[in-house]
């Protein structure tokens, strides 16, 4: 989405981009909060702090690579997936209620959301961009094999594609396919491997 | 509501663009923004209160919109619209006013990494019979509520078949406008490709969380 579509006097402005009336705003509603009392300024460092490191993919490749390497562990991450994403300490806010799906040589999956932006947080950490833009969120329900081959994916023809909408309070991750040749990698040389996109289900994972 | 937000299948936003070295934040006020959201509720909305907060806008200035912008701008409507401050309050800390403070903060910050860690499930532990079970072809109705709804254009009056039951959640529909949770059973259902997309369809299907006031029998 563009950003300067509600701002065209910053075309005869150029002083003020459209950040920093944004930026103003932002500052002023804390500022407005914290004086209230509504809200405490450490708070908020502490909620970004939580954003920045303890949330992202590396949670999500953990489960990944674990759910390769144990079969046991695969099973009930299809089974109950919430528990056993719990069990590696990933756990919380947008990730209540979890459900994997399995790609295999027959099914892919991949997941949007059409409404707004829904997202996996505890494995994933915060949605990139382009999950949230408009292209993503048109495009991944109707047109799925067009966006995944701008994301370098280009599946066969009887792969059964499905994509997940998020349209509710279940937060969907994605267990790739382990790529042939990385059958007796260790969980910790798996996990460098599992990209974010993947366990979206835009990508695939490869053994480089 | 059927607003710019409900974008499934609409056409002409072009191809999807990665960012290279995507930063987790945009500048400060991005993390600013999130965190005010995440602090400032304290209970007095609900995630569907939120996300209507940020739909319900004209549909041009939904698009012109970024993420967090649209998350700041419901902010300012949920803490009018709660009776937390009100909109000349907002318009004065612009101008640099100050405030004298008349509460608390219900989130304070050695509680943060518990208050995230633990989230808040919209799983709702009665016992509420299903209209549905895995296997069952369902319609999603034909409606136009001009509130909030998490039942997406583009699967109206559409046949799928459910792929299994979820249990049992709030009702954004009623949640939304304080209404109540309503709790009902929320599933999955498998809408083949042709079916929402006709001879435009690239194949597979589209799955979508749909609860049992969205669904009827077929």
């Amino acid at each position: 989405m563009s950003r300067d579509h509600h701002h065209d006097h910053d075309q005869n402005n150029g002083e003020f981009s459209e950040l920093s009336d944004v930026e103003l705003r932002v500052r002023a509603l804390e500022s407005l909060l914290t004086q209230k009392g509504y809200v405490d300024s450490e708070a908020l460092d502490a909620l970004v702090q939580y954003h920045e490191e303890k949330i992202g993919p590396r949670n999500g490749a953990q489960v990944i690579a674990k759910a390769w390497t144990d079969t046991e562990f695969k099973q009930w991450l299809l089974r109950d997936a919430s528990a056993a994403i719990a069990s590696l300490g990933f756990e919380g806010r947008q990730g209540e209620d979890m459900v994997v799906i399995e790609n295999t040589a027959e099914v892919h999956n991949m997941v949007v959301c059409t409404l707004c932006s829904c997202y996996p947080w505890p494995v994933l950490g915060l949605p990139p961009v382009w999950y949230k833009s408009a292209p993503y969120r048109s495009r991944a329900v109707s047109e799925p094999r067009s966006v995944l081959a701008e994301f370098g994916t280009e599946l066969d023809d009887q792969v059964d594609v499905r994509v997940w909408d998020s349209t509710a309070e279940l937060r969907y991750l994605v267990l790739p396919q382990q790529p042939a040749g990385t059958e007796g990698w260790t969980e910790e040389e798996l996990v460098d491997i599992v990209s974010r996109n993947s366990m979206i289900g835009t990508e695939i994972v490869t053994a480089s | 509501m059927n607003g710019a937000h409900d974008m499934g299948g609409a056409h002409g936003f072009g191809p999807v663009v990665q960012e290279p070295n995507e930063p987790i934040f945009h500048g400060e006020w991005e993390s600013r923004s999130l965190a005010l959201n995440l602090a400032a509720g304290g209970g007095r909305w609900n995630i569907d209160m939120s996300r209507f907060a940020r739909e319900n806008t004209p549909p041009a200035d939904y698009l012109s919109r970024s993420y967090y912008e649209m998350w700041l701008y419901g902010l300012e409507k949920l803490v009018v619209e709660s009776g937390m401050v009100t909109a000349d309050e907002i318009a004065a800390a612009r101008q640099g006013t100050s405030f004298d403070a008349v509460s608390k903060p219900r989130l304070r910050a050695s509680s943060v990494d518990k208050a995230m860690r633990s989230g808040g499930s919209a799983r709702v532990g009665e016992p509420v019979e299903a209209k549905f079970a895995a296997g069952d072809p369902v319609r999603a109705r034909v409606d136009a509520p001009q509130g909030h709804t998490r039942c997406p254009q583009y699967v109206r009056g559409r046949v799928g078949v459910v792929d299994r039951d979820h249990g049992v959640f709030a009702y954004p529909d009623t949640n939304a406008h304080g209404l109540g949770k309503k709790p009902q059973h929320c599933y999955a259902v498998r809408f083949e490709a042709h079916e929402l997309w006709g001879p435009q369809s690239q194949g597979g299907a589209v799955y979508v969380d749909l609860w049992d006031d969205y669904l009827e029998t077929t």
